[in-house]
């Protein structure tokens, strides 16, 4: 067990702050969803990591579309058509200043990360491995990084080996260092785990698989949208994420590949859009990112997340995070308080969530007691079944927080907590 | 401390009596039906053995690891069977699954008396929870079919 007093002891702020540096109460306003009530109940939504809710100016983004700019995308030369591809690639401009991209042709849109990371292995991966090469993942990965490589190395005969982490969920920077070699093509990896919530530490893991020659592919949705990056800065390759985790629609997301590595990608899926000539001897592929677009592209898709990057950028990032931060340090707070509660992880930067256990009771009956008092939690195994086992759990119970969350949501949620305690002693 | 009625409904004190001190919860040695429930979703896994002689269930018993409603229906499964041909068991199976479910009892488990198992009706209220009052129920159809297979709620 470990003991979650020790992460909040390195956690205090000396500015305690008791409201964001924004006005909660108007962004709050922004989510029409946050005024349902459940069960009788208002709503305290706090399954973040899984998805986020969706302000009024991405709904109205969506909507806008439909009602006064949809067209197909980079194909007719009508009015219509015109101020499609022009939001369309404006979105992409907004996305890439997001991340830090050096140009907006390293943006590809996807449907989310699972695509992305998809194409990469489908693509690079395909074009790059052979028997016996290695592929770097870690113990705590989502499935969505585990398979994709999984299934590559067994089609291509190479080998996936996983860092492991330590007690407090860290993933020691020896451990991998330790599994690089001249085998490895790739290192693939959480930028923050969506079980335990440790923040990796991405520029160090940069340095050591790049000193092996391999690349580097950072798996970004539970970080994108809740801390400042720069993927230049980072020293990444490749950075992935997804818009619903980001207060955009769903089924949109983006991949960000350094422009060398992208221009020298086959393409991964193929159709319309996506060529320069065709001819039935052989077909000449566009350049980034069109090469990797093919078929009608989600364009209401790919302007809600305009609209979610303006609606983050303007509340700011640095802002949202030492908000989260306070959020996830009351959680700690008042779950050191909950007799027996079993905390996953202790890392020393943690990001906006928490995974728990209560002893003795089940964490699908804790989620049903929970929700029958209006909070929303994911229970589980998290998409990560590996880590599970290395936790010795099946399931746990997830927090997670987002910049809309106020400390009485957290407060109602450790009350829940002795709720389930009471029904089940 | 008060929950709502339709949480009282579901954790009423006959199913987190089984929940706590489950029936039936050992190996079978001479079993000669055996399946096994999984709900990938939350790694639930249950294990049935049946000890079946001339169409008559004579023993049954369950092991694994699950949340309390899928621990109680497989305890209270365990004690509904025992002593039942294998008709009347699938009657019984039809009729349970009918009333979690929500739906009227079909033909297949009309004239069943479900008694005590009668508590899983709260369950309905909970569309996400069918899954862990049904799935030891699955395995048994599993069983009585002769299949030793694993048997999945999705």
């Amino acid at each position: 067990m470990i003991s979650a007093n020790a992460v909040i002891e390195s956690r205090v702020d000396p500015e305690r702050i008791d409201a964001p540096a924004y006005d909660l109460d108007a962004v709050r306003a922004e989510f029409p969803i946050l005024r349902e009530t459940v069960r009788g109940r208002p709503l305290a939504y706090l399954d973040n990591a899984a998805t986020t809710q969706k302000p009024e100016r991405v709904i109205a983004a969506v909507t806008e579309c439909y009602r006064h700019g949809y067209a197909n995308v980079a194909r007719g030369v009508h009015a219509l058509a015109e101020r499609a591809t022009l939001a369309y690639e404006g979105a992409r401009e907004k996305v890439a200043r997001f991340l830090g991209a050096e140009v907006p042709e390293e943006i590809v849109f996807v449907r989310g990360t699972t695509e992305a990371i998809n194409l990469v292995a489908g693509s690079w991966g395909r074009a790059n491995l052979k028997s016996g090469d290695e592929i770097l993942i870690t113990e705590l990965e989502h499935h969505a990084n585990i398979l994709p490589w999984q299934r590559l190395c067994e089609e291509v005969g190479a080998h996936l080996v996983v860092a492991p982490i330590d007690g407090r969920g860290e993933v020691p920077l020896e451990g991998i260092a330790a599994r690089l070699s001249s085998r490895t093509r790739l290192a693939a990896v959480a930028h923050v785990s969506n079980v335990l919530g440790t923040v990796l530490p991405i520029r160090e893991i940069a340095t050591l698989v790049h000193g092996a020659g391999a690349l580097l592919l950072v798996d970004g949705p539970q970080a994108a949208p809740h801390m400042a990056l720069d993927v230049r800065d980072l020293g990444c390759d490749f950075y992935v994420f997804s818009g619903h985790k980001a207060y955009g629609p769903s089924g949109i997301g983006a991949l960000w590949a350094r422009r060398e590595i992208l221009a020298a990608m086959p393409p991964w899926q193929t159709g319309g859009g996506m060529v320069h000539r065709v001819t039935f001897k052989g077909t000449e592929y566009a350049e980034p990112p069109a090469r990797f677009e093919p078929g009608t592209p989600n364009l209401e898709g790919v302007l809600g997340l305009a609209a979610a990057i303006d609606f983050v950028e303007a509340l700011g990032r640095p802002r949202i995070a030492a908000w989260e931060r306070k959020l996830t340090e009351r959680a700690l707070d008042r779950l050191a308080d909950v007799p027996g509660l079993r905390l996953h992880g202790a890392p020393k930067e943690r990001a906006a969530l928490v995974s728990f256990e209560l002893p003795g009771i089940h964490p699908h009956d804790v989620a049903t007691i929970l929700d029958g008092e209006g909070i929303a939690v994911r229970v589980g195994h998290l998409c990560a079944q590996p880590l599970m086992e290395r936790l010795g759990s099946t399931a746990v119970i997830r927090a997670s927080f987002a910049l809309y969350n106020t400390l009485s949501e957290v407060d109602a949620l450790a009350d829940g907590l002795a709720k389930a305690r009471e029904v089940f002693r | 401390m008060s929950v709502s009625d339709d949480l009282r409904e579901l954790y009423q004190d006959l199913i987190l009596d089984h929940t706590r001190k489950p029936r039936n919860f050992h190996d079978l040695p001479r079993a000669n039906r055996r399946a096994e429930g999984h709900n990938p979703l939350c790694g639930d896994r249950i294990s049935l053995a049946f000890d079946v002689a001339d169409g008559t269930i004579r023993e049954a018993a369950f092991e694994g690891a699950g949340c309390a409603i899928s621990v109680a229906s497989a305890s209270m499964l365990t004690e509904a069977v025992t002593g039942k041909s294998v008709d009347e068991a699938r009657r019984l199976l039809s009729a349970f699954l009918a009333q979690t479910a929500g739906r009227a009892v079909d033909p297949e488990g009309s004239n069943v008396d479900l008694g005590k198992l009668k508590a899983f009706a709260g369950v309905r209220e909970f569309p996400m929870r069918v899954k862990c009052a049904t799935l030891a129920w699955r395995a048994l159809e599993a069983a009585l079919d002769g299949e030793e297979i694993a048997v999945r709620t999705e």
